[in-house]
C-alpha cells in the first residue's frame, strides 16, 4: 500500500525528515511515536502534500503511483486521507456542502455518479449515528467556532464519509479529554478493515489503548530509530522517549 | 429633445441651483480629500454628450435582469421606457409619479423631497445631475415610503457589452416612520463604462432601511452611499460587494448619521480585487451629541488576488455622544492559504479550493438578498464575472 523509502523534508531552510523508511501493508495500522520535534507531524504533512514541507530527497509510492508527484487534491481523490492536527476554520462555507463537494470529487475520480443531495444526506446521517456526533454539525461553517474536541470529531467525520484507503492521523488525540478521545478512537476502530491502512502520530501512548497499533515505530531526529510491536508502546510509556536515539536503537 | 414641458417653477430653481453649483465647483479633482484616489480625468475629458432616445439592444438588455412578480420600471438612457415597463401588477397604495407625469399634484412628496435628502455643495456629479434633470441624461429616483409601509426596490444598472458611456445616476430615498425599505443595487454597467452613482437616504423614528450593492461592471466606479437616522429607534444596514479585475477602479464612500438616540446600523463592505484593479473604501460614521445609545458596527474587508492590485481603506468614525457602542474592522489579505490547503487535502482543486472560499467571502453580502428570484441572478452574474476576472488572473 505505501513505501517510504529515505525520505528527507526541508522546512523552512531546516532539514527535519532526515532519512525516513517505512513500509505500510493493506489492512495494518502504524503507530508514529516520538518527542517532540522529533519529524513525527513533518512526516504526516510530508505525505498529504504540504506546500510548506518540501522533499528534498527520497521515494513514496502509493498504490504502485508515485505519491509525491501528486497534487494535495489528487492524493486525497486517490483515498489518502490526512485528519489535521489544527483542522482549519473556514468561515461561510457550510461543513455539509463541503463534503459534498470533497465526496464527489472522489467519486468523480473513481467513475462514479456524484451523489445529489438526498442520497448524500443517507450516507451522511448513517455516519453520524455511528460516531455518535450531533446532526447540528452539518449545519455549521466548517470548524468554526468548534471546540478543540469538536474539531477532531469533525475530522473523524470527515474521514469516515469519504472513506479512504489509507488515513493519516497527525495528533488527532492532542488536547483532547477522554470522552472526546474514546470518540475519535471508536471512530478509527469502527473503519478498521483489511482494506484499509492507518498512520496514527501521536506523543502519547494514551490513543494506542484504544486504536492499538499493529506496528510502533520510534521517531527521533527525522529518523526511525526503533520499530516494534504494540508492546514498543508500553515499554516508552513506562521509560519515557529519553534514551531512544538513534545510538540507543543500536545498542 | 423633449424637455419638460411645463416645469413647475420650484423644479426649475433646483436645476438652475444645481447648475450654478456645478458651474463653480466643477469636476472633483484628486486634490479633494474625498477623491483623492479616484482620478475622474476620464470622464471629464471625454466630454460625453447627452444621450437620447432607446437603442437596439435595450429590450434584451431590460428582460435579461427582469424580475417575475415585481413592478418594472424600464429607464433608458435616462428616460423612463413605457414599453419596456411592467407596472401591471401595482398593489394598492403604491404611486409611481415621473415628473412628465399628468397626474402628478401635491401630494406625491416630489416638491417636498426630490433634490432635498442629499446635499448639493457635497456631491459635484449629483449636481450634475439634477442641473439636468429631465433633460434627458439623468437618472433620478425619489423614493417617498410613507409611514409603516414596506417596499422593496431593486435597481440594476447595465449598458451594451463593451459600450463607452458615462452613468451618473442618483436615488433619494424617504424611509417615513416605521417604514421598511429594502434597497438593492445592481451595478453591471459594461466593462468600459463609468459609473457614478450617488444613494442618500434619510430614516424616520422606528423605519428601517437596507442598501445592499453589488458592483461587477464599469472601468471606473464611484458609489457614494449617505443615510442620516433622523428619528430615534431607527435601524440600518449599508452593505456591498464588490469585484474587479485589469486596471478597473471601484471607490464606495459610505456615510452614515447618527443623529438621533437609540439608533442601530451594521456596515459590512467586502471587494474581491484581482489584475491590477484598485478599491477605495471610505466610510464614515457620525455619532452627533444627541445621538447616545448608539450602536454601530462598520466592517470593511479587501481581498487582493494578485500581487498589483490595491486598495485604500479609511474608516472615519467622528463620536460626539459618549454612551455609544462604535466598532470597526478593516482587513486586507490574500486568500488564507492554510484554508486553501485544508480543502484541497479533502480533494477539491485548488480552482475549487479557491471558489468555495472566494463565494464563501462574498456569501455574507449575497445572503441579504431576499427576493429568490433577484438573488439567482445577482449570484449569477457575480459568480460568472468572477469566475472570468480570476481566470484571467490566474
Amino acid at each position: 500500500m505505501l513505501q517510504v523509502k529515505n525520505l528527507k523534508v526541508r522546512v523552512e531552510d531546516r532539514e527535519i525528515l532526515k532519512g525516513i523508511n517505512l513500509t505500510v501493508n493493506t489492512g495494518e495500522v502504524h503507530a508514529i511515536m516520538g518527542p517532540n520535534g522529533s519529524g513525527k507531524s513533518t512526516l504526516a504533512r510530508a505525505l498529504s502534500g504540504h506546500p510548506g514541507y518540501e522533499v528534498t530527497e527520497g521515494q513514496v509510492v502509493y498504490d504502485g503511483k508515485d505519491l509525491l508527484d501528486m497534487d494535495p487534491d489528487e492524493r486525497a481523490r486517490e483515498g489518502v486521507f490526512m485528519a489535521f492536527q489544527y483542522p482549519v476554520e473556514i468561515p461561510g462555507v457550510n461543513n455539509a456542502y463541503f463534503l459534498k463537494a470533497a465526496l464527489n470529487a472522489k467519486r468523480k475520480q473513481q467513475g462514479l455518479d456524484e451523489l445529489d443531495a438526498i442520497d448524500f444526506m443517507k450516507v451522511v446521517k448513517e455516519k453520524l449515528k455511528v460516531l455518535h456526533i450531533d446532526d447540528s454539525m452539518l449545519l455549521r461553517s466548517v470548524n468554526e467556532g468548534f471546540s478543540g474536541g469538536e474539531k477532531k470529531r469533525n475530522e473523524i467525520f470527515h474521514m469516515a464519509v469519504l472513506e479512504p484507503a489509507l488515513a493519516v492521523l497527525d495528533e488527532t488525540d492532542s488536547g483532547l479529554d477522554i470522552d472526546a478521545l474514546r470518540v475519535v478512537a471508536d471512530g478509527v476502530n469502527a473503519m478498521r478493515s483489511p482494506d484499509r491502512s492507518f498512520i496514527v502520530v501521536t506523543h502519547y501512548q494514551r490513543l494506542l489503548n484504544y486504536i492499538v497499533p499493529d506496528f510502533v515505530h520510534v521517531l527521533s531526529d527525522g529518523k526511525i530509530v526503533r520499530s516494534g510491536g504494540r508492546e514498543l508502546a508500553l515499554e516508552l510509556e513506562e521509560k519515557g522517549y529519553a534514551g531512544q536515539t538513534a545510538a540507543g536503537a543500536r545498542q | 429633445m423633449e424637455t419638460l414641458v411645463q416645469a413647475p417653477a420650484w423644479l426649475r430653481e433646483r436645476r438652475e441651483q444645481a447648475s450654478r453649483r456645478f458651474a463653480e465647483v466643477g469636476f472633483p479633482t484628486t486634490r479633494q480629500e474625498d477623491w483623492r484616489f479616484t482620478n475622474i480625468a476620464p470622464i471629464a475629458d471625454a466630454k460625453f454628450a447627452l444621450a437620447e432616445g432607446s437603442f437596439a439592444q435595450a429590450p434584451a438588455l431590460i428582460s435579461s435582469v427582469a424580475v417575475p412578480g415585481s413592478l418594472r420600471l424600464a429607464i433608458v438612457n435616462g428616460q423612463f421606457a413605457a414599453g419596456l415597463s411592467d407596472l401591471s401588477a401595482m398593489p394598492k397604495g403604491v404611486r409611481i409619479a415621473g415628473l412628465r407625469d399628468g397626474a402628478r399634484d401635491g401630494t406625491d412628496g416630489l416638491e417636498q423631497h426630490l433634490g432635498k435628502v442629499f446635499n448639493i455643495d457635497a456631491h459635484p456629479f449629483a449636481a450634475l445631475n439634477t442641473s439636468l434633470l429631465d433633460d434627458g441624461v439623468a437618472i433620478f429616483v425619489l423614493v417617498v415610503a410613507g409611514a409603516h409601509s414596506q417596499v422593496r426596490i431593486a435597481q440594476t444598472f447595465i449598458g451594451a457589452a463593451d459600450s463607452v458611456y458615462f452613468n451618473n445616476a442618483v436615488a433619494e430615498i424617504v424611509v417615513g416612520e416605521g417604514a421598511i425599505v429594502d434597497y438593492y443595487t445592481d451595478q453591471r454597467e459594461s466593462e468600459r463604462a463609468y459609473h457614478v452613482a450617488n444613494i442618500q437616504a434619510h430614516v424616520e423614528a422606528k423605519g428601517v432601511f437596507a442598501s445592499h450593492a453589488f458592483s461587477t461592471g464599469a472601468k471606473i466606479q464611484r458609489h457614494d452611499i449617505g443615510i442620516g437616522l433622523k428619528g430615534e429607534g431607527a435601524d440600518c444596514t449599508m452593505n456591498g460587494v464588490y469585484l474587479a479585475d485589469d486596471e478597473k477602479l471601484m471607490d464606495t464612500h459610505t456615510s452614515l448619521d447618527h443623529a438621533m438616540p437609540h439608533c442601530t446600523s451594521h456596515e459590512i463592505y467586502k471587494g474581491i480585487l484581482a489584475g491590477k484593479a484598485k478599491a477605495v473604501f471610505n466610510g464614515r460614521i457620525i455619532v452627533r451629541l444627541d445621538a447616545q445609545k448608539t450602536d454601530a458596527k462598520q466592517t470593511n474587508r479587501a481581498l487582493l488576488l494578485s500581487d498589483e492590485a490595491t486598495i485604500n481603506s479609511n474608516p472615519q468614525l467622528e463620536i460626539f455622544a459618549d454612551d455609544v457602542k462604535c466598532t470597526h474592522g478593516a482587513a486586507v489579505g490574500q486568500l488564507d492559504e492554510e484554508a486553501m490547503f485544508y480543502l484541497q487535502a479533502r480533494g477539491l482543486t485548488r480552482t475549487e479550493a479557491r471558489d468555495m472560499l472566494l463565494h464563501a467571502f462574498a456569501g455574507e453580502v449575497l445572503d441579504g438578498l431576499k427576493i429568490p428570484a433577484l438573488r439567482e441572478q445577482i449570484e449569477t452574474n457575480f459568480f460568472n464575472t468572477l469566475a472570468r476576472d480570476v481566470a484571467l488572473t490566474a
